[in-house]
């Protein structure tokens, strides 16, 4: 590989960075889009109401404006709640921690829309059916629910994986060294933006034909036995 | 929180709504002139033209939109041709950089909207079109685009509220939109949570309009007792 004037490697750190990102606010993610998804089905009114209002207002407002938001009245929120629990001292927020946080709330408001629509497209005669076999509920969520939510929700949640992964870039607006950032520092030195920013069009361009490579591998997987689904 | 603060900025976002809506429908449009023969080249029989509409559109919708404002922003005064040229005029004005990427990438994402849209319409109906002896353009215009965009709308009516969302990175080349101006505004008065509490709202009201005005024109498409 050409050494990009010696800023090779800044970029290839700057993309460790970024697929850190990614992951993390991946895991994070669904465990949001879980929970709200679980909110969403709920009987009791007041759950709904709250997962209602997350999703609304994290799929309506722009991603930077979140991010925004987490990193700089993150720090605020954090430190008067510190200062509430008896905490005197100044506790900072880093950039990595608050771009987690928001892009895995985004994520997770898109995911529980995706986890919401798999459960429901699960036949309810199937449910009855296991629960007249004698399922225990924890049972039938396991066997009979999961594996076919998962199926359903898999093409939903790799598209967003990949609008998550493309939003990591706005976390080098905080500061974070993520690939962005670290390409704006090679531009800084070279002089050469466009070289530069190309390299790292190039670069989320690869990640995101590797993740959708996943993707498709997953999904073949996860309809193993199913008549004529994902076998591309 | 301090209401009084987010009551009085709100002339200062308002003006800022002002540049987010312009700057939105100036991509639209522009983005509308280039998804439609996109699509069609995706479509083409002609695999140069496949070839070079897929590039266009891999390369809009697989990378990250700050990349590509930054590359037609800050990159092209790399060149000193970009630098001597006509166009530089154009290229040296964050205004235009920024309306330029955003018709560039809703563009491609519309593409694939249209061409799922245009390959939804039942071949049959084409074949019988051109059998009674239309010609191909009046074809298109009259048998396949009305329903092409009418099955389109729901997907093209995401993509449009995703580009008013997309819109917010103006602020990143110094453009005031709504989130341009809340940045400034919480850098002065040292209120993050006040102002961009109020920029989301904005946002929130904005994106909330549109999936209502578009509902509304699909009701308005569908003719009543027809196919859906």
């Amino acid at each position: 590989m050409y050494s990009l004037e010696g800023f090779g490697h800044l970029l290839l750190q700057g993309t460790f960075i970024t697929i850190q990102l990614a992951l993390a606010s991946l895991v994070l993610g669904l465990i949001f889009g879980l929970a709200g998804a679980a909110m969403k089905l709920s009987r009791f009114w007041p759950l709904r109401l709250l997962a209602g209002l997350y999703t609304a207002v994290l799929r309506g407002v722009p991603e930077l404006v979140v991010i925004l938001f987490v990193y700089f009245g993150g720090v605020l929120i954090v430190n008067s709640v510190a200062g509430l629990l008896g905490y005197d001292g100044y506790i900072d927020v880093s950039a990595f921690a608050a771009g987690v946080t928001a892009l895995s709330l985004t994520f997770g408001a898109y995911a529980a829309e995706i986890f919401r629509g798999a459960v429901l497209a699960v036949p309810k005669g199937q449910i009855e059916a296991a629960r007249a076999c004698g399922m225990a509920p924890s049972t039938i969520g396991l066997r009979i629910l999961l594996p076919q939510v998962w199926r359903f929700a898999l093409p939903g949640l790799g598209n967003t994986f990949l609008i998550i992964l493309k939003e990591t870039a706005l976390v080098s607006i905080i500061g974070l060294d993520e690939l962005m950032r670290k390409t704006e520092i090679a531009v800084g030195y070279t002089k050469k933006p466009f070289t530069f920013f190309l390299t790292a069009a190039f670069i989320y361009l690869a990640l995101t034909v590797i993740v959708m490579g996943v993707q498709r591998w997953l999904e073949a997987r996860a309809s193993r036995g199913v008549a004529g689904e994902a076998r591309a | 929180m301090n209401v009084d603060l987010m009551i009085e900025s709100l002339p200062a976002l308002l003006s800022g709504l002002l540049v987010t809506l312009k700057l939105v429908a100036a991509a639209l449009v522009l983005g509308f002139v280039i998804a439609l023969p996109t699509a069609l080249a995706r479509l083409s029989r002609n695999i140069g033209l496949r070839g070079i509409a897929l590039g266009y559109v891999f390369f809009f919708r697989g990378t990250p939109l700050l990349v590509q404002i930054f590359l037609i922003y800050y990159g092209f005064s790399q060149f000193e041709a970009v630098r001597d040229s006509l166009l530089w005029p154009i290229l040296r004005e964050p205004y235009w950089c920024a309306l330029i990427a955003f018709a560039l990438n809703t563009g491609a994402y519309t593409a694939e909207v249209f061409r799922g849209g245009i390959q939804s319409v039942p071949h049959g109906q084409v074949e019988a079109a051109r059998a009674i002896g239309m010609a191909p353009a009046t074809v298109f215009r009259r048998i396949i685009w009305p329903q092409a965009l009418r099955q389109a709308l729901p997907a093209y009516g995401n993509e449009m509220i995703l580009l008013v969302k997309a819109s917010s990175l103006a602020s990143t080349v110094t453009l005031m939109d709504i989130t341009g101006v809340a940045r400034t505004l919480a850098a002065e008065t040292y209120m993050p949570i006040e102002l961009f509490t109020a920029a989301a709202g904005i946002y929130l009201a904005l994106t909330y309009a549109m999936s209502w005005g578009i509902v509304l024109l699909e009701r308005k498409l569908t003719p009543a007792g027809a196919w859906q």
